[in-house]
């Protein structure tokens, strides 16, 4: 689904990946863990189609097209979401606009007529029971006034409505207790498919403790240092990441 | 970044789409003015003795005048020489039924949304068309008549309620007020006339549609409002122009008379040419707005969505001189290319209790400038007057400009009056955000932007509220930042 070859990427003239090679296929759930710095969220933005740096270098191949071609929205259209490690707030717009905006593009692109009001509205309501999330969010504007984990539930939420094929979720545990730690990880459990794929991007193992990984990368300056099954996880709690710094 | 400034100016290109000219002939007076050609429109239409002094004594006054210079606008000096200041439709008159008005004419009002024909009406509105300097149709006038509502031309009403006219036309915007004022007063052609009778509620939306057809015409319409004692009307007017390289002069007045307990809602939709984009014609939008709260109770609402004309100078306003009267001023002022504008409102308490409520919101995009000035005025006698002022400003791109001008004078200690005001981009961040899942850029910008005078919108009827959205976003096509 997604064949990344020796990606490289600049920010101001300053690289940042240094040659990633990553491969995930349909079904798998993937971690990338790894210090601060290590160019986990550049990685996810490049991904998603931000422009704030230059890709100097490699390849992008997602369902058989050049990714790196196509504009943020075709990405969106053609499955990919990025769940963000910052939810952007959008004063005045509704949730429930934004999200009829946003299905209905995805329809069009598919060539399916808009959903009417009354069947958006009730496959709002079936997400929000789904991924566990207070109806109150969906009734105010976009990421308004939201603490940070309804920031981040709401990335959820957003998910659950766009079902996408290869869902990114960058950092999405930061900043997050327990509670609403299981809600999010439960949500990215239950949206899981034979035919989709997520990766997942963390900073500490404990969310991988509700979302079992098929696969745990460690990317340490720009570069995927190590591969291994979700016991790497584990290993990396226990040794934290001088271990690999001294490694590498 | 560089990419940031290719998107700012992809997004602001669309075209003007009421900018198409009918072809209808016109009988049109010869340019310039002087007393003859005020003495010729008062003759045609066939007015009584004191409305042709009224106007001359404006012309006179008008004459001794100076075009005022304190808004932050560059207009370059009109010559009012070249300015046909009368223009009508030919085999005008105002016609009694469909079948008499010419079919272009007719056309042209459908082309721009606004049907004639009453069993085509927009769902409850009762409208007056006004094409060029004449109103040309007024719809459910029977329909209103019953109730004892009087909406009609401005003309029919000179002569059909002479004794509303002259009580009530210059009560509050009168002959010396200001330079624009004046000049209207003297050869203001038509316009729309409301009366509510007391305790009528209104059961429609009353709604007049301008437009400007002919070549170097200006248009001078004036309207005029009274709401009689615990009376309800809410009215709408909207505005559109045929794209042009010359600008031309639009210099209005709305007068309004709210009596105790009465409430009136003003809505305007203005979308003049705004001008092309090297800032080449357009219309000169120099309108004087205001109201009076006579009696107890009286509530006067402004709500406007500026979003065309190459210069907008304009400042509805509210007299508060009835105790516990209120006022309001919504506006949403969009402003792109090269256009101007100047616009804002004056809250003057007199009364005692009185409020006011004022939220701005202005848009500025490619080298445009918008500037809010407001004015709140507390009056010795006016005990516990309240404001409260909101001034938002939206910047998409670099190049425009966004200014805030609020004045307070308050002669009263009990007085409270507050002002909030911001200034804010549309962030990369946010378009990237609606980019991410799916929402194209353009779109992206008109939520957005809908988001952000959401406020002023839902002041609008409901039907006008989606028409307004949609004219935000084409009127700020192609200038995302």
């Amino acid at each position: 689904m997604l064949s990344i070859k020796n990606l490289k990427a600049t920010i101001n003239g300053k690289e940042i990946l240094k040659g990633i090679n990553l491969e995930i296929k349909e079904g798998e759930v993937h971690a990338i863990m790894g210090p601060n710095g290590s160019g986990k969220s550049t990685l996810a933005a490049v991904l998603a189609g931000r422009n704030f740096m230059e890709i100097t270098e490699g390849s992008v191949t997602y369902m058989g097209k050049n990714l790196l071609e196509l504009s943020p929205e075709e990405r969106a259209h053609m499955g990919i979401f990025l769940g963000f490690q910052y939810p952007i707030e959008i004063p005045g717009v509704s949730m429930v606009n934004f999200m009829k905006t946003a299905v209905n593009e995805q329809r069009k692109y598919k060539g399916l007529e808009p959903l009417s009001s009354g069947d958006f509205l009730k496959t709002m309501r079936d997400k929000m029971t789904f991924v566990d999330i207070d109806s109150k969010l969906t009734g105010r504007s976009v990421n308004e006034g939201f603490s940070g984990g309804e920031k981040k539930r709401n990335e959820i939420f957003q998910m659950a409505m766009l079902e996408p094929k290869l869902a990114i979720l960058d950092e999405t545990d930061s900043g997050l207790d327990i509670d609403a730690l299981r809600i999010v990880a439960n949500g990215v459990n239950k949206l899981k498919r034979p035919d989709n794929a997520s990766i997942v991007i963390t900073h500490y193992q404990r969310l991988l403790d509700y979302i079992v990984p098929d696969v745990v990368h460690v990317l340490y300056n720009g570069r995927i240092v190590k591969t291994a099954g979700k016991e790497l996880a584990m290993e990396l709690e226990e040794k934290g990441y001088d271990w690999i710094k001294n490694e590498s | 970044m560089p990419e940031s400034d290719n998107i700012i100016n992809d997004v602001t290109s669309s075209e003007y789409k009421y900018g198409f000219i009918s072809d209808i002939e016109s009988e049109t007076f010869p340019t310039g003015i002087d007393e003859d050609i005020v003495r010729l429109i008062s003759k045609k239409k066939g007015e009584p003795e004191f409305m042709l002094e009224w106007r001359l004594k404006a012309f006179n006054h008008w004459k001794k005048m100076k075009m005022p210079d304190w808004a932050h606008l560059q207009i370059p000096p009109i010559n009012y020489r070249d300015i046909i200041f009368y223009a009508v439709p030919k085999q005008s008159a105002k016609y009694e039924s469909l079948d008499e008005i010419d079919p272009e004419i007719k056309a042209t009002f459908d082309k721009l949304g606004i049907p004639l024909e009453e069993q085509k009406k927009l769902s409850g509105v009762a409208v007056d068309a006004v094409f060029d300097s004449v109103s040309v149709k007024t719809t459910f006038k029977e329909a209103l008549s019953e109730k004892g509502i009087i909406f009609c031309s401005m003309s029919e009403a000179v002569q059909n309620h002479r004794d509303l006219i002259k009580q009530y036309l210059g009560s509050v915007v009168p002959y010396t007020d200001n330079y624009f004022a004046t000049l209207n007063s003297a050869v203001f052609s038509d316009g729309s006339f409301v009366y509510i009778p007391k305790g009528v509620r209104c059961p429609m939306e009353l709604s007049t549609y301008f437009r400007i057809n002919a070549l170097n015409t200006g248009q001078f319409e004036r309207t005029l409002i009274i709401a009689d004692e615990g009376a309800y009307v809410s009215y709408l007017e909207g505005c559109t122009a045929p794209m042009r390289d010359e600008s031309q002069l639009h210099a209005a007045v709305v007068e309004i008379v709210v009596m105790k307990d009465a409430e009136v809602k003003y809505s305007t939709v203005q979308n003049w040419y705004p001008g092309d984009k090297q800032g080449k014609g357009g219309i000169y939008n120099f309108v004087t707005k205001r109201g009076i709260c006579k009696g107890e109770n009286a509530r006067l609402s402004w709500t406007q969505v500026e979003t065309g004309s190459a210069v907008t100078w304009k400042y509805p306003s509210c007299i508060l001189q009835g105790d516990n009267s209120y006022g309001e001023f919504f506006s949403v002022a969009v402003t792109n290319n090269y256009q101007q504008a100047d616009t804002g409102t004056k809250m003057i308490h007199i009364g005692k209790n009185t409020k006011s409520r004022i939220v701005s919101k202005g848009i500025s995009a490619g080298f445009s400038q918008n500037s809010y000035r407001g004015l709140v005025k507390v009056l010795k006698n006016a005990t516990n007057a309240r404001n409260f002022s909101q001034c938002d400003s939206l910047l998409l791109g670099d190049k425009c400009g966004a200014h805030t001008f609020p004045y307070i004078e308050a002669d009263n200690a009990s007085a409270i009056l507050e002002h909030e005001a911001t200034t804010s981009r549309i962030g990369e961040d946010q378009i990237f955000y609606c980019n991410q899942r799916g929402i194209k850029t353009e779109d992206a910008v008109g939520l957005i932007i809908n988001g952000y005078a959401r406020e002023v919108i839902n002041q609008l009827p409901m039907e006008f509220a989606v028409e307004a959205q949609k004219l935000l976003q084409i009127s700020l096509e192609g200038s995302v930042g």
